[in-house]
C-alpha cells in the first residue's frame, strides 16, 4: 500500500477553449474547460493537464481566465503547459490557479530557466515535458533525440541524458512523449519510457499512444511511469477515467478509487 | 458572521485553499486572507498553509510578527494546519541544516532520507518528494474525519515528515516505504500535511467539517 499511479486526462486549449473532439455526451458545450474538468474530476482524474496551443501569446490571457476558472471550482491538481517561455509565464499561470507548469521548447533553448523557476517556486510545480523521437538504426542499441516544432526538428539532444540532466536542475517531475507514437493509438513506446524512468529519480509521466487500456497499464507495470497521461481515449468516451482505473486496478496496479 | 482566516505569508498560492474554503464553507462566513496579527486574533476559524522551505516560512512568519498570533490561534479557537503550515509547528525541523520552528508541538520534523530510490513491501520505487495520491489511516476518531473513510486517499507533495515526540497526537498515519503521522490533532488543533484543497471530494470534505467545527476533538 502506497502512493497511487495516476491517470491524467490531457486536454488542448486554444484561445480559453478546449478544443480537438471533446465528445461527452452530457456536456452541452463540449468546448467548456470547466465542465470538461468537472466531468473528469467526477470520473476519477488524479490530475488534469491542459496544453495551451493559442497560437498568439497575447490571446494567453484567455487561458489565464480559463485556468482561474477552473481553479474555482475542481479541486485537484492542474498542470499547464504549452508557450511557457519565461519565469513571468509561470507565474501568471501559478497564479491564476494551476498546481504545475510544464516547461517544454523554452528549456531546450534555456535550461537555466528550469533551475530559475524551480528555485523560485519549487520543483514539485515545476514539470519539463520531453518529445523524444527514436534516431536510433535498426540494429542498434535505441536512442531517441528530443524534437521540437511537433516532431519535425531534431534537436540532437538525447533524451535520456536530457532527462537526467533537467532532473539535475530541479525538475519536479518529467512529462515524457513518444512523438514516434503519439497519435497513432499503438500504445506507448515502452523502452523510451523504461529506459528514462530508470535514469531518473523524479516522477515520470508516460504520454503518446494510448488506444486502449492495457496501454495504460503497460506504461506503470513495464515501463514504470508514475503517471499515465492520454487524450482521444477519454475525449471519445471510449473509456471513462472510471474504467481505466478499474482496469488497471485488475492487473495489480495501485490506483485511486 | 463567523470570519475564517487564511494566514498568508508568502508561502506559497492561497488561491486554491482560499477557494475551497469558499466552495464549503457555510454562506454567512467570510473568509479573509490576511497577514496582520490582528486580523488573526479577531478571527473565529484559522487556516494556516503553507508551502516551500521551512527556514523561509519561519523567517516570512517572524519578519509579519506573526508567530505570536498563529500560536495564539493554536491555543484558543478552531485552527487546521496544512502541509508546511503542520510542520513549522514543531519544535525543529531537519530542513536547510536544521531551522527551529514553532515548537507548538514537541518533536522534530524529518526528512524521507534513506528511502530514496529504494522500493517499498510492494516493490515500488519510492521517489522524493512524495507527490501524488495517498492513504491516511485514521487513528483516532475526530470531527473532522466526519464523512471521510479511513484509508482515504488525499494529494501530497512532500520531502518531509512530522514526527511528533507524543504517539496520542497523530490523528492519521501514511505508508511512504514507512509509516508516518499525516494527521494529527490535540484540543482545537487539526494539522495534516496533505492538500486537501486538492483532494478532491474527501479534501473538500475534511474543509467543510473544519468550518463547522467547534474546536473540541
Amino acid at each position: 500500500m502506497g502512493l497511487a499511479k495516476r491517470i491524467i486526462p490531457c486536454l488542448d486549449v486554444d484561445n480559453g477553449r478546449v478544443v480537438k473532439g471533446v465528445n461527452f455526451v452530457d456536456i452541452r458545450d463540449a468546448g467548456d474547460p470547466v465542465e470538461v474538468a468537472a466531468r473528469y474530476n467526477r470520473e476519477g482524474a488524479d490530475e488534469i493537464t491542459f496544453l495551451d496551443i493559442t497560437a498568439s501569446s497575447d490571446d494567453r490571457a484567455t487561458t489565464v481566465d480559463m485556468v482561474e476558472k477552473i481553479a474555482s471550482q475542481v479541486f485537484i491538481p492542474l498542470t499547464v503547459g504549452g508557450g511557457i517561455r519565461k519565469l513571468e509565464d509561470v507565474r501568471r499561470m501559478l497564479n491564476a490557479g494551476a498546481d504545475k507548469v510544464a516547461i517544454n521548447t523554452a528549456a531546450i533553448h534555456n535550461p537555466e530557466l528550469v533551475r530559475e523557476a524551480t528555485n523560485y517556486f519549487g520543483s514539485q510545480c515545476i514539470v519539463v515535458a520531453i518529445d523524444a523521437k527514436k534516431v536510433s538504426e535498426e540494429g542498434e542499441p535505441d536512442r531517441w533525440d528530443i524534437f521540437t516544432h511537433g516532431g519535425r526538428r531534431d534537436t540532437g539532444i538525447d533524451a535520456v541524458e536530457w532527462a537526467i540532466k533537467m532532473a539535475e536542475y530541479g525538475a519536479g517531475e518529467l512529462l515524457v512523449t513518444s512523438m514516434d507514437r503519439d497519435g497513432t493509438k499503438a500504445g506507448f513506446n515502452i523502452s523510451l519510457t523504461k529506459a528514462i524512468t530508470d535514469a531518473v529519480n523524479i516522477p515520470v509521466i508516460a504520454s503518446g499512444g494510448v488506444g486502449n487500456l492495457q496501454h495504460l497499464a503497460d506504461g506503470v507495470t513495464l515501463g514504470g511511469a508514475d503517471a499515465v497521461l492520454a487524450a482521444s481515449i477519454f475525449h471519445f468516451s471510449e473509456y471513462t477515467v472510471g474504467e481505466a482505473k478499474e482496469y488497471m486496478a485488475e492487473q495489480g496496479i495501485e490506483v485511486r478509487v | 458572521m463567523p470570519v475564517i482566516a487564511v494566514v498568508d505569508y508568502n508561502m506559497g498560492n492561497l488561491r486554491s485553499v482560499t477557494q475551497a474554503l469558499q466552495h464549503v464553507a457555510p454562506s454567512h462566513s467570510t473568509i479573509d486572507v490576511t497577514s496582520t496579527p490582528e486580523d488573526i486574533y479577531a478571527a473565529d476559524y484559522v487556516v494556516f498553509p503553507g508551502q516551500g522551505a521551512a527556514r523561509d516560512c519561519m523567517s516570512e512568519l517572524q519578519k509579519r510578527d506573526l508567530i505570536g498570533a498563529v500560536k495564539d490561534a493554536a491555543r484558543s479557537k478552531p485552527f487546521l494546519g496544512i502541509c508546511m503550515g503542520m510542520q513549522v509547528l514543531l519544535d525543529h525541523s531537519e530542513e536547510n541544516q536544521g531551522t527551529d520552528c514553532m515548537g507548538f508541538f514537541k518533536g522534530e520534523v524529518k526528512h524521507f532520507e534513506g528511502i530514496i530510490g529504494r522500493t517499498d513491501a510492494d516493490g515500488q520505487r519510492l521517489k522524493i518528494p512524495q507527490m501524488g495520491w495517498n492513504r491516511i489511516d485514521q487513528t483516532q476518531d475526530h470531527p473532522l474525519w466526519n464523512g471521510i473513510e479511513s484509508g482515504s486517499r488525499f494529494y501530497f507533495v512532500h520531502s518531509y515528515f512530522v514526527d511528533p515526540a507524543e504517539a496520542s497526537l497523530t490523528a492519521g498515519t501514511t505508508d511512504f516505504g514507512i509509516k508516518y503521522t499525516s494527521a494529527l490533532a490535540r484540543d482545537n488543533v487539526f494539522a495534516i500535511q496533505a492538500h486537501p484543497e486538492k483532494s478532491a471530494d474527501d479534501g473538500l470534505q475534511l474543509l467543510r467539517n473544519f468550518t463547522q467545527w467547534d474546536g473540541q476533538s
